[in-house]
């Protein structure tokens, strides 16, 4: 246990790298079936993959307010633009390799500059979905959605904010993109931990911090491992950025302003993602060293979701090596 | 037996003659746009906003209103005109399009326009978004009509059929598609460019009631829209072939007026013609 760093609303035994398992898309899943009790104008829409994007659960519970769109991903958009038209508060879900990746234009046009409340399920993000290989692993989603105006992005780092973020994001008068990993992933954060859309959250405060992490999604708990291996030597704050816009520029500059530098952490492409928002903000606000941990501009593969996070440096000792590049550097 | 009475397409018949005019001066203004694909559908959009739809200009969120789509945003010309006249906005405004700061913009934008049911200029997205919210309106157990306009040049693209086959699977009878089936796209002739025929198999093949019509015959239009109402088991398709460019014999069938507007002095020879035409009109009515 870490004696230096004050945790805050994390789970039960992930300091201690013994956390509960649970795949963020169960959280997604079980998130909609409760939002959609509350509000009738919720419907759901889903391309041929409900049971891997856990929608079947709402399918089950709601039949009525289920739509069929088969292997049609720009229908799966359109469709749901025309329902949102009509009052509805459509929450669409497939692969994030195929929507937003194959259906970018419908919802650039259809959805964003409509400004209709359309919630854009993308499960199977990163490397970690594994054996499928490279077609599926999507990792330039954030990328694109964050691009795009009017666009809310968030990145759960786990089951249990999954759900949250599903319940804000059908609370929210936009439209909105949900990132979500196939794999079971560590559940970081505490049930009653709050979230609230565009805030960040420090979930592990170096007293005297010389590194900050900034993470995203399931690599949260790679990120909190560094921190944790590393504390005898390093002081560290780890921050998880599960809004990745709107930006939380005040508690990315609070971060920086302790620290010498910055590691960022995610599970996608370097170009454009998550941390590329934070070096924006950093450069404009407050430049300091960052080291980048992610995809350097290439595809993943086919293995197991455990070799493919270490082979490409996203685990925690991937990170370590990070955290003394920046050591080096500062 | 027909729908309409004769006065009201005489009627009719003016309102696509003010349209095709205030087309010309709007693109003439403008300096660029496109020019053939709103005369073509000059006719059809005076039958909808003057007899078909059921809707309020000057309340264009009226919840019990139709909702006409127009996929392919860029006739929108046509459509800017034919709400121009209708009362949606002064006929002055019409003469912004285009313009920086203008509601009116290029393509049209739902955020900017109220009255536009959707932004689209992107082809082959508005035959899904139609079924939407045809499916949507259903769904609540609303009657308003669902009319999706689409061009010829728009069914090249996927996505146009993932909505036929979506519409016709789920039986959609409150959604009615209008495709201006003027034969010609930016590259040339559909034919040439990636066939289309046998588009009315192509339509019965999923699921849709299909009707062919003279695009130009405005009772022969609006009957079809009306068949199409009758028809409780299937989404209809109303194939109504048009000219391009239709009124200024210059333009017509002419796929080079695709996307260029007219110039100053082509304008005043164009609107003379059309003048004339109007001229035609009234004396095949007296």
């Amino acid at each position: 246990m870490n004696t230096l760093a004050t945790p805050h609303n994390l789970a039960p035994g992930v300091l201690e790298g013994k956390p509960e398992l649970l795949p963020t898309r169960d959280g997604f899943g079980k998130g909609l079936v409760e939002a959609a009790e509350a509000n009738k104008n919720i419907v759901a829409l889903c391309a041929d993959l409900a049971e891997s994007t856990r929608i079947h659960w709402f399918k089950e519970k709601f039949p009525d307010r289920y739509v069929e769109i088969g292997v049609a991903e720009q229908n799966l958009a359109t469709v749901a633009a025309g329902m949102a038209a009509a009052g509805k508060i459509p929450f669409i879900a497939s692969y994030a390799a195929f929507s937003p990746g194959r259906n970018y234009e419908q919802i650039r046009t259809t959805i964003a500059l409509n400004n209709h409340p359309v919630k854009i399920v993308g499960s199977h993000a990163g490397v970690s979905v594994g054996p499928d290989g490279a077609t599926h692993q999507m990792l330039e989603d954030i990328a694109l959605m964050r691009a795009l105006p009017r666009m809310t992005v968030l990145s759960p780092c786990d089951s249990t904010e999954a759900r949250k973020a599903t319940l804000a994001a059908a609370a929210y008068r936009g439209p909105v993109y949900i990132r979500l990993a196939r794999e079971k992933t560590a559940i970081v954060t505490a049930t009653d931990a709050p979230f609230e859309i565009g805030k960040a959250s420090l979930v592990l405060e170096a007293r005297d911090p010389e590194i900050g992490i900034i993470a995203t999604g399931p690599l949260l708990y790679q990120a909190l491992r560094a921190a944790v291996e590393r504390q005898d030597d390093v002081a560290i704050s780890v921050l998880n950025l599960s809004t990745i816009k709107p930006l939380d520029d005040r508690a990315i500059l609070d971060l920086a302003s302790r620290v010498k530098g910055i590691v960022t952490v995610e599970e996608h492409q370097i170009a454009g993602g998550m941390g590329s928002a934070v070096a924006e903000c950093l450069a404009a606000h407050h430049p300091l060293p960052i080291e980048f941990v992610g995809m350097h501009d290439r595809f993943g593969e086919s293995g197991e979701p455990d070799e493919l996070i270490a082979r490409f440096k996203l685990d925690a000792k991937g990170i370590g090596e990070a955290i003394d590049r920046l050591l080096k550097r500062t | 037996m027909a729908s309409i009475t004769e006065k009201q397409v005489q009627m009719i018949e003016e309102k696509a003659a003010d349209i095709r005019e205030t087309i010309i001066e709007m693109l003439v203004a403008a300096g660029s746009g496109h020019t053939a694909g709103p005369l073509g559908m000059a006719d059809i959009f005076a039958a909808f906003y003057f007899h078909i739809l059921k809707h309020d200009p000057k309340n264009p969120t009226w919840d019990e209103r139709d909702r006409l789509i127009l996929s392919n945003g860029h006739i929108t010309p046509v459509r800017y005109a034919a709400m121009a006249h209708a009362g949606y906005f002064p006929l002055e405004e019409a003469m912004t399009l285009r313009k920086f700061g203008s509601r009116l913009q290029g393509h049209p934008e739902r955020e900017k326009l109220p009255g536009v049911e959707t932004t689209s200029g992107p082809l082959g997205s508005g035959l899904s978004q139609a079924a939407g919210m045809a499916y949507a309106l259903r769904m609540d157990g609303k009657t308003n009509h669902v009319y999706a306009l689409l061009s010829d040049g728009e069914q090249d693209a996927g996505n146009t059929w993932e909505g036929a086959m979506f519409a016709g699977k789920n039986r959609l009878h409150n959604l009615t598609a209008v495709i201006d089936r003027n034969n010609i796209q930016i590259n040339g002739m559909t034919e040439d460019i990636m066939p289309l025929e046998p588009l009315r198999e192509k339509y019965e093949a999923f699921s849709w009631h299909v009707l062919e019509v003279d695009g130009h015959n405005i009772e022969a239009f609006c009957d079809a829209v009306e068949e199409a109402k009758a028809i409780f088991e299937k989404p209809t398709v109303v194939i109504a072939h048009t000219i391009p460019g239709k009124g200024i014999k210059e333009i017509e069938f002419d796929y080079l007026w695709h996307g260029k507007p007219p110039k100053k002095d082509e304008a005043e020879r164009f609107l003379k013609e059309l003048r004339t035409l109007r001229g035609k009109i009234k004396s095949e009515h007296e």
